[in-house]
């Protein structure tokens, strides 16, 4: 940990004090800070254990999986970890996603928003994890993302099942009056060895979710488990092949009326004016709505179908305001240069980074310059959410990655308090970070204002979608380094510019709450790598943003800090006349998990093979969310067109939960980054987005999909995050290969500007 | 307008213009097919018409000629389609959004081709878009429909 502690200490939250008050402790002494919400909702005969826990006298058990389902398999996992402890199939239970609510806050989301790297576990570390934790649960933020929700389920999710299995013992014991502790359960039984009497858990249920334990259950040693740790079928599969109406797009209520929005595609831009005479007249119409929040100014149609009301929204005819700042690429590269040639924040500074450049020899230096564009999510489900607002109650249904966001929101929007508010999350189709945003919900908030009622269902066209998206920022890197007589880097200096993600995020949710002046998310991938090298600084620079929304993307960061950092590694393993994996392995020989998924990578992809001369394999490393992944993609080249042919990826999770859901996060993840780094691009001009639809901003399609190979490594001592992992290797491993093909160095994404992919 | 959807006939009553995406979800209930992009260009949206995969998000119902086949009507939980069973043995799905549409593809495929090749696959499922690039899992399942209905 010697070379990590070197990192820059800075705290910015003051709150580490408060991890003096009380974090290292079980579930009971913080099980009940916040009411649990089940109980104002039990049904008859339905017994409530805890928020995660309902069991009726009859049926299937109830577990709440209180985070989004956007394809990451969490409501499998999450269930797994109740399921395991309270001895039932997985088979056996029925999921809900549960209420909007303090009690399902996200604790390990926000304890891994600290400046250190995962892998430190320093003392300081630790009390700024600590400090999190307990900011965490002020704020009580429920929300789905940081790849953080089996880390922050993994004792919680199992302590939830413990307790009912506890009480469930503790009730048949006082029914048969023998000790609790001689009973057995399994499959929704507890069973009394001595006499081979057995009682159905709903038997039991009412009276065992009044006994009050006086200690914390005893968590299972993981050699005992029977779900954890093995692949399970996802229990969403079947809903999902069968065309189960499951997503926000196919909520359906009584009296439902369907609506669409058209906002400024300026960013903050108002209507200037605006002629409805002829889309009223059309047919199915009943109105339109002015859309005026600090989140973006529009309107709404309100139709007897979706497509009337997009068909009308065609037909207004509106004219936009434009705001005065000009919003096109040349003012934000401008930005961006002007950032990255400025002063920046040292995130990382080990040893005299100065002083070893001040007498490099020109031979022995390595410079350049990285450029990513903006990512818009393009989730496969457009932006929508339902609302209805009757009798001072609102309802919202969404897809959405954050309830208690949605809920403060829209209860804002409407002008009542959040106890008058509920969220009913759906399955999400596709979030990518998208959906921790509210605006989508506020709209149809605000729609279903001027219904009589009558609930609204708001869908997006793509175009609105698509230009109304919260970007995944642009960002700009000035990279040197100082070889030494060996090669080897003596010197790395890293500066990173991007516009702030908190900033554009902040304002958004809080109007009134100070802007963070720095933003760790600019150096997150770079300034936390396991790499040793003596003097080695990463600074970061918040570049000034010309009003482009932008907001958390897949890995955040860590999407384009792997390319930079990863391919700037190749950079200097190639003017240094080392093996990029020779390299690697030298400078992270203090990190074990870091060496074994290297090593483990090599071996599946046989990197020192020899290939044909029309084929070549590039290689990159990156520990983002507490998992340590490397990928190594092999291309061809035929007739100028370059084609994936393989990716292997080897990662160490620390824990592997669920194997099979897993390898299919590292292989979606993967992907997803190839996708970006080979053809994904947002152009700005004229004050707003230039891509619409899927026609010109055109992701990665199954004729370009490379097969995919995975291990799953389970050697570092944390567990870490899995949805977001897979992605920050992939563009500079597919980089690499190109330069090791070509000999084309391309530091600007998307790759597609420079080369032809088949 | 008179549609035969899944061999039940119903009575839709709009315009001739709407398209049969938006007539299946909002005005018959009939929620499997998706939209995705309005433009023909996902294919989350897609559906068989008298046997042909067609993205219904830019069919007019005045231009819907034969029976409209959607997910629901090839196969349900307990009676699923073999490449239903497929895609749950590979365990394809992952948001799931876009898989109504990749299986309405790949059935048409199996139908004019029992036994694809990758050449095969990636001609007709590139109109196919997943965000979560399951694309591997999905040229798998349809392998695995192929061998297991014999072909």
């Amino acid at each position: 940990m010697s070379r990590a502690g070197k990192i820059t200490r800075r705290v910015f939250l003051g709150a580490a004090g408060a991890a003096a008050a009380g974090l290292a402790v079980g579930y009971y002494v913080y099980r009940r800070p916040f009411p649990n919400p089940l109980e104002a909702q039990a049904g008859e005969g339905e017994a409530v254990f805890n928020p995660f826990v309902k069991i009726p006298t009859e049926g299937p058990i109830t577990v709440i999986v209180p985070r989004a389902e956007m394809g990451q398999g969490v409501t499998t996992t999450l269930a797994a970890l109740i399921a395991e402890e309270l001895d039932v199939r997985l088979d056996q239970v029925t999921v809900e996603h549960g209420p909007a609510a303090s009690a399902y806050a996200n604790i390990g989301m926000l304890e891994e928003g600290v400046p250190f790297p995962r892998f430190d576990d320093s003392t300081i570390a630790e009390m700024m994890r600590g400090g999190m934790g307990v900011v965490g649960r002020f704020l009580a933020m429920q929300a789905t993302g940081g790849s953080s929700s089996t880390t922050d389920g993994f004792t919680r999710m199992r302590q939830a099942g413990a307790l009912a299995r506890e009480a469930l013992k503790a009730q048949a014991a006082r029914r048969w009056q023998v000790d609790a502790a001689s009973l057995t359960t399994a499959e929704g039984f507890v069973t009394n060895p001595a006499t081979g009497e057995t009682v159905a858990y709903g038997e039991l249920a009412l009276d065992a979710a009044r006994v009050d334990l006086t200690a914390d259950p005893i968590l299972r040693d993981p050699a005992e488990w029977k779900l954890l740790g093995r692949p399970q079928p996802r229990l969403d599969m079947e809903a999902k092949v069968t065309g189960a109406p499951i997503f926000g797009v196919d909520v359906d209520l009584p009296d439902m009326v369907f609506a669409t929005i058209r906002m400024n595609p300026h960013f903050g831009g108002t209507i200037r004016t605006l002629d409805d005479a002829g889309s009223l007249a059309m047919p199915g119409v009943e109105k339109l709505v002015i859309i005026e929040t600090h989140l973006g100014n529009g309107f709404g149609v309100i139709a007897r179908s979706t497509w009337h009301a997009m068909r009308a929204a065609d037909a207004v005819q509106v004219e936009w305001e434009r705001p005065d700042r000009a919003v096109d690429d040349d003012a934000i590269w401008a930005g961006l240069e002007a950032a990255v040639a400025g002063r920046g924040s040292n995130f990382r500074d080990d040893g005299d980074v100065e002083t070893v450049f001040a007498d490099a020899p020109r031979e022995r230096m390595v410079e350049a310059e990285y450029r990513v564009p903006f990512l818009a999510h393009a989730a496969m489900e457009p932006m929508n959410a339902t609302a209805r607002f009757r009798d001072g109650e609102l309802d919202v249904w969404a897809p959405n990655q954050s309830p208690t966001l949605t809920r403060m929101a829209c209860a804002r929007e409407a002008g009542i308090s959040q106890e008058n508010c509920r969220v009913h999350t759906t399955s999400l189709g596709g979030a990518f970070g998208r959906r921790l945003e509210v605006d989508y919900a506020v709209y149809a908030t605000r729609l279903a204002m001027e219904t009589n009622g009558r609930p609204v269902k708001v869908t997006w066209t793509r175009e609105e979608d698509m230009t109304h998206d919260m970007y995944r920022p642009a960002a700009m890197g000035r990279f040197r380094a100082r070889l030494g007589e060996d090669g080897m880097p003596q010197a790395l200096d890293m500066k990173i510019a991007s516009p702030s993600i908190i900033a554009s995020l902040l304002p958004r949710l809080y109007p009134r709450l100070p802007v963070p002046g720095s933003d760790t998310a600019i150096v997150d991938g770079s300034f936390n790598q396991p790499y040793s090298i003596a003097n080695y600084r990463v600074s970061g620079v918040v570049a000034d943003n010309p009003g482009v929304p932008v907001g958390f993307w897949r890995a955040v960061g860590n999407s384009f800090n792997g390319f930079f950092h990863e391919a700037f590694m190749d950079e200097i393993a190639t003017a240094g006349g080392i093996d990029p994996v020779e390299l690697r392995l030298s400078l992270m020989a203090d990190h074990p998990a870091a060496v074994g998924v290297v090593e483990k990578v090599a071996d599946m992809a046989e990197w020192s093979a020899s290939l044909p001369a029309n084929r070549a394999k590039g290689f990159a490393f990156a520990t983002s969310f507490g998992s340590w992944v490397a990928e190594i993609v092999e291309i061809s080249e035929t007739e100028g067109r370059i084609r994936l042919e393989k990716v292997w990826i080897a990662a160490d999770v620390g824990r592997a939960l669920d194997p099979s859901i897993i390898e299919a996060q590292l292989m979606s993840g993967a992907l997803f980054g190839l996708s970006a780094a080979m053809f994904e691009e947002v152009n700005f001009a004229d004050g707003r987005a230039v891509q619409t639809n899927f026609h010109d901003y055109d992701p990665l399609r199954i004729h370009q999909s490379p097969d995919v190979e995975v291990a799953i490594l389970q050697n570092a001592p944390k567990m870490g995050g899995v949805g977001e992992i897979g992605t920050p290797p992939a563009a500079p491993a597919l980089a690499n290969a190109i330069f090791a093909l070509t000999g084309k160095r391309i530091r600007q994404l998307p790759l597609a500007r420079e080369v032809d992919f088949a | 307008m008179r549609l035969t959807v899944n061999g039940n006939p119903i009575e839709i009553d709009a315009e001739a213009e709407m398209p049969l995406l938006w007539a299946l979800r909002d005005l018959a209930g009939i929620k499997g097919p998706k939209f995705g992009c309005g433009i023909a260009a996902c294919g989350a949206c897609t559906v068989l018409v008298a046997g042909q995969p067609v993205r219904s998000c830019v069919l007019p119902l005045g231009q819907v000629e034969g029976d409209v086949t959607t997910i629901e009507g090839i196969g349900r939980p307990g009676a699923l389609h073999a490449v239903q069973e497929a895609w749950i043995v590979e365990q394809v799905a992952q948001c799931g959004y876009c898989q109504a549409g990749q299986i309405m593809s790949a059935v048409a495929l199996l139908d004019e081709i029992p036994n694809p090749s990758d050449a095969d696959i990636d001609r007709t499922m590139g109109g196919n878009l997943c965000r979560c690039a399951t694309y591997p899992k999905i040229r798998a399942a349809i392998k695995r429909a192929a061998a297991s209905t014999g072909a």
